[in-house]
């Protein structure tokens, strides 16, 4: 996957708690059996029509937010389905990170596989970026801040494994390799 | 020191521990599917790599197949999705129960059927209802495609060890209660994330009355709470269900077996990070309303009004929720209509299920505005069913009798819930366009569906049933 630190953007302002990965990614495109390609159906009944046409009120439609790469939801970002198809279309959509009071475990998991950093901000913190028009924001994983361009800085906190893995873009399965003679140990212990 | 069962398992799946690192864990059963594993092959043809244990592996198809004309999918890219599994297994060596396999059904339904789900196993599966398995006492949980590629590899996981949770129901279940109940009034009362970041074990007298087919709708649904994993420590009831099944040991070995399943039973004393109890007494029949699994209330009640939430995001939440739904705050759950029935799902189509279902409308005839379907979780359960004469009883009420597999709970093949319309439904999730665009989901048990499919409108499966015994 492909090494995160540093990210600078305006932020996407998506004002919604428990945004599931049903709406991130629905259903009807998890037949394909490739990891791209799923960008231009993010939210896809969110930002249609039923007709296809985009629809007008929905933030990704927004002029102003369209190369962001910086998405800020609200609390449980991620829940339900355990579908990876969520964070391929985020960031095949263009987005690296994503920031939210809460994620659901599985999806907060399934970012750190792809490259996408997902940040915790307390309920006030996220409150306080949405509130804020067209908000420009610098994230430093290294240093865990989010920096606004207003000088506010958030800190946020990260499990220092999970971290480094971000950072170093590692394949996480040539790591655990290295491992072979303890599993290789268990096995023998268990049989 | 007292340990609860998600110590016992996971200290006895830890394969290597360091400061700062989550915990290598080993993975006993690895069960896969044909929607969230391709990904997971091609990496592996990629980078060269094998599977290092396919004996622990179990595919089967069950999200996309159809449920009627099965000997031709018209879907071409489904068709290639399910083709590309039966390939993939090939190439690995990984055994796999297919479309016209007999065991074939919902890889939840027939991991249990089999006996490969037992008290004590790490289980995973690219589908986060993985958590159904965990009724045997098994730390079982959803995983992402990139971590089936690492089982895959490596049959082991980097997990940071989860905090534990007990939510007990004590007290005794009412008349016309059923489990779906128990886990849907869970849900609605402690909240959609209450799990996040736990794994739960269900405890308390009206749990350990459960058959196990009642517990694995109650550990099913853990993932609505936000919970990975939600398990029920293993007693007499779990081990007489495993007793005589396909891929568990027979005679003597059973019983050393049984022995070491009943020891995993977290001990008396055990404490968790965090309890939480609820009244058997108070759940009532339970429907949702909104488009989330905690959207939901006791079937007697009205939809909240907009004023009873105080937060602004649960407010604004509840306004939308209402709006797609195209429901009133303040009015009757019973005066909802009902179009579309939906009795399936990893949730409630096992064989208990779909008797209490076809108990319940026995004589009668489905709505003549409703559209009501059957899909049983397995193709064993379809077999018994049919055995017992339960399809002739739905066939004779007007439902359709379909074969087995995800089916309408998630909509990926061609059985969909159409735009605008209400289905009372079995399954999981009431999500936005779930069961197909535009679709609105009123979640509930199989009784309580079964009896809306009759009425055309979701009623109090305790009224509808005092009712027939008036008559």
């Amino acid at each position: 996957m492909e090494p995160i630190n540093e990210v600078k953007s305006v932020i996407t302002p998506l004002y919604q708690k428990n945004v599931d990965t049903d709406q991130i990614i629905s259903k009807e495109f998890l037949k394909r059996i490739e990891r791209t390609g799923f960008g231009k159906y993010l939210f896809y009944h969110w930002r249609f029509d039923a007709e296809g046409n985009p629809n007008s009120k929905f933030v990704l439609n927004d002029e102003r937010y369209k190369d962001s790469t910086i998405l800020v939801a609200h609390e449980n970002f991620g829940c339900g389905s355990s579908r990876e198809h969520a964070p391929w279309a985020i960031l095949d959509y263009g987005f690296r990170v994503v920031i939210a009071p809460s994620f659901a475990d599985i999806f907060y998991n399934n970012c750190m596989k792809n490259g996408i950093l997902p940040i915790k901000l307390s309920v006030d913190e996220v409150e306080e970026i949405l509130s804020k028009e067209e908000y420009n924001v610098e994230v430093n994983l290294e240093a865990q801040t989010v920096t606004g361009e207003d000088g506010v800085v958030y800190s946020f906190d990260i499990d220092p494994y999970q971290k480094k893995m971000l950072i170093n873009g590692w394949d996480e399965i040539s790591l655990t390799f290295q491992y072979e003679d303890h599993i290789k140990a268990f096995e023998l212990r268990k049989a | 020191m007292a340990k609860t069962i998600i110590e016992k398992i996971w200290d006895e799946h830890v394969v290597y521990e360091e400061e700062g690192k989550p915990d290598l864990l080993y993975i006993d059963l690895h069960l896969l599917h044909e929607v969230t594993s391709p990904q997971a092959f091609e990496g592996l043809r990629l980078n060269n790599r094998k599977v290092r244990r396919p004996d622990l592996c179990y595919a089967t198809m069950d999200h996309n197949v159809p449920t009627r004309n099965r000997e031709q999918i018209k879907d071409e890219i489904a068709r290639k999705q399910i083709n590309t599994l039966q390939e993939n297994c090939e190439e690995f060596g990984i055994p796999l129960a297919n479309m016209d396999h007999p065991d074939q059904g919902i890889v939840h339904i027939i991991g249990p059927e089999l006996g490969l789900t037992q008290p004590g196993k790490t289980i995973v599966c690219g589908d986060s209802h993985t958590s159904t398995h965990g009724a045997f006492g098994a730390i079982a949980f959803g995983i992402g495609t990139s971590e089936v590629e690492h089982v895959l590899s490596t049959q082991t996981l980097w997990q940071a060890k989860p905090k534990t949770m007990e939510i007990k129901v004590i007290g005794e279940l009412g008349f016309g209660v059923a489990a779906k109940d128990i886990i849907l009034a869970i849900i609605s009362k402690f909240g959609i994330d209450m799990g996040t970041g736990y794994i739960v074990e269900y405890t308390g007298e009206a749990i350990r009355k459960l058959s196990m087919e009642e517990r694995m709708t109650i550990c099913n649904m853990s993932i609505e709470a936000g919970a990975r994993a939600g398990l029920i420590s293993p007693d007499a009831t779990t081990v007489e269900f495993l007793r005589g099944r396909e891929h568990v040991p027979t005679g003597e070995a059973f019983e050393i077996e049984a022995a070491r399943w009943l020891a995993l039973a977290s001990d008396e004393g055990a404490v968790y990070d965090k309890t939480v109890e609820i009244s058997a007494d108070e759940i009532e029949p339970f429907v949702t309303w909104g488009t989330n699994p905690s959207m939901g209330s006791g079937v007697s009640n009205n939809i909240p009004l907009t004023t009873d939430f105080t937060e602004v995001s649960d407010r604004s939440a509840h306004e939308k929720a209402l709006a797609y739904m195209g429901l009133k705050e303040g009015m009757p759950l019973t005066d909802i209509a009902i179009t579309n029935v939906f009795i399936g799902s990893c949730t409630n189509a096992r064989l208990s299920d779909l008797r209490t279902a076809a108990s319940v409308i026995e004589g009668r005839k489905v709505h003549p505005t409703v559209k009501a379907i059957v899909v049983p979780g397995s193709q064993t359960v379809k077999k018994q069913a049919e055995q017992e004469g339960i399809d002739k009883i739905f066939l004779d009420a007007g439902f359709e009798w379909r074969e087995s597999g995800c089916s309408m709970c998630l909509a990926m093949n061609d059985d969909v819930v159409p735009a605008g319309e209400h289905c009372a439904s079995t399954s999981n999730r009431n999500f936005e366009g779930r069961q197909g665009a535009g679709s609105k989901t009123h979640l509930m048990s199989p009784a309580m569906a079964a009896a809306a499919a009759i009425e055309g409108h979701i009623v109090d499966i305790r009224k509808f049933q005092l009712d027939t015994v008036g008559v």
